[in-house]
């Protein structure tokens, strides 16, 4: 009867070791794609990330919502950042069903003076902002001002994001 | 009030009218024959808005707003000018629109200017409420929130709540802002300038999406009724009678949010009463501007803001789109 007992224990035991793993294996990664103050030379994440699903989206960019809505947005990330202590800038972080999603909104509006950077899967930079794509992520970076280092400092900041996603 | 609207109307006989100053190129459009019955639309512009730095010279946006009201009333002085635009011992709204965040929002320094004057013509700082959706809005706007009624109170619907009982118009069924509502007896449009991914162009009209409870349920088909139906809900055509629109900075594709890779600076102005006319003298500017840098009109982007034309029929009656049936004036 004991020996019928340990046998038993032990199969529970291992169904639910194999029911663990499933579980953990099947759970998607949960990322923080935003750099923390100083994780970056130079820049303060100065806002709480606000996180909006897609039928909230209007809310943080009203009419633009509905492209990535169609595009498959899952969720998106916000938050503000500034650069030695001058610089402000917004980063957003927008996950979508896939990958296609992400390269949908990456190629629509771009203009002749993007300059093509090596980020993510993809991605360009103005003097103003950087977008990238990264599997089904799609980050767009966009600095308030025009400064003669903004371009840079976007990049530097952007490379800091590709490197969480 | 309606004395004053009366003014509004009729008191523009003086002003300069487009010719060979028009730095827009918009004089096609204008009737020559100038009747003093029909609305007018006013568009002041300074290309020396920004320095050589690129920063924006608060004095210049005052002075500029000075003659494009001044052209409006042909009045010289602009405290005699404010004083007949707007009702004494009455709270004065300002709509301002922070929605695309601080690269594209109405700017701080024609806000400061616009509270100036009216004080300057006897509205007293707790009857000056500046509002908009929220406080993230406000904010983009460069202001911070203040409910202390003894001065100029700055606070966004989500501090007011909106009205439980539903408004409705055709496709409209709102419910609107407590501020607009409950505060204000009159409200001054500061929209900005800019292109829409759905509704082509934003400005005037548009803006009044920012003083419902859902926006969201307004967007379908190129926001066609919808801008044209939220309009007629009587709190907004009755109230909302004078528009200063910010073209100072502006945003030809990629809008309603900030992309400044598309991001241009047409130092400018735009005025009027009819918000039908006003936001059709916008949309040309946008156009131009597309067309400028090659991009296609936006009928052949497939986004015309058809929502002008329907403000302007004979159901909405909200103003005319029709260049001959109004005065456009460049200075």
């Amino acid at each position: 009867m004991k020996l019928h007992m340990n046998h038993w224990m032990k199969v529970a035991a291992m169904i639910a070791i194999i029911a663990s793993i499933a579980v953990t294996g099947c759970k998607k990664k949960i990322v923080d794609p935003f750099p923390a103050s100083g994780a970056i030379a130079d820049w303060q994440k100065t806002s709480e990330t606000r996180v909006f699903a897609a039928k909230d989206l209007w809310q943080y960019i009203d009419g633009d919502a509905e492209q990535y809505i169609s595009a498959g947005v899952v969720t998106t990330s916000t938050s503000d950042y500034k650069y030695q202590g001058k610089l402000e800038a917004v980063v957003d972080v927008y996950t979508m069903n896939d990958a296609s999603g992400a390269g949908k909104i990456l190629e629509t509006g771009q203009t002749k003076d993007a300059m093509t950077v090596q980020l993510g899967d993809a991605g360009v930079a103005y003097s103003q902002s950087v977008i990238f794509r990264k599997g089904a992520s799609l980050v767009r970076i966009i600095a308030y001002e025009s400064t003669p280092n903004a371009q840079q400092a976007l990049l530097a900041l952007a490379h800091g994001v590709e490197a969480k996603l | 009030m309606s004395n004053r609207r009366d003014f509004l109307k009729s008191a523009a006989t003086g002003a300069v009218l487009l010719g060979s100053q028009s730095q827009l190129g918009l004089a096609a459009i204008v009737d020559k024959h100038a009747d003093a019955s029909k609305p007018k639309v006013v568009i002041a512009r300074d290309a020396a808005l920004h320095g050589t730095d690129g920063q924006l010279d608060e004095k210049r946006v005052a002075d500029l707003l000075d003659r494009a009201i001044a052209t409006y009333t042909s009045h010289d002085k602009p405290v005699d000018s404010w004083k007949h635009i707007v009702p004494v011992g009455k709270v004065i709204g300002l709509k301002v629109n922070g929605l695309g965040g601080k690269g594209i929002s109405t700017h701080l320094a024609l806000i400061l200017a616009v509270c100036e004057r009216l004080q300057q013509a006897g509205v007293k700082p707790g009857e000056i409420i500046v509002w908009d959706r929220n406080e993230r809005d406000i904010q983009a706007c460069g202001l911070t929130i203040n409910t202390d009624p003894s001065r100029i109170r700055v606070f966004g619907s989500d501090v007011s709540g909106y009205e439980d009982a539903q408004d409705s118009f055709g496709s409209a069924k709102i419910k609107l802002s407590k501020i607009l509502t409950r505060e204000c007896a009159m409200v001054i449009n500061l929209p900005i300038l800019k292109d829409h991914s759905m509704a082509g162009v934003t400005f005037s009209m548009k803006n009044m999406y920012g003083v419902v409870d859902r926006p969201s349920d307004l967007h379908g088909t190129g926001c066609n009724p919808a801008i044209a139906d939220l309009n007629c809900i009587p709190a907004i055509r009755e109230k909302v009678r004078f528009t200063i629109g910010d073209a100072i900075a502006s945003v030809y594709q990629g809008g309603p949010g900030f992309h400044p890779e598309h991001l241009w600076h047409p130092n400018a102005l735009i005025v009027g009463e009819d918000r039908v006319a006003v936001d059709h003298t916008a949309w040309q500017i946008i156009e131009r501007k597309r067309a400028e840098v090659g991009l296609p009109t936006l009928e052949a982007a497939n986004r015309p803001p058809r929502y002008i034309t329907t403000a302007a029929d004979a159901t909405h009656q909200l103003g005319t789109n029709d260049p001959q049936r109004f005065r456009l004036a460049e200075v």
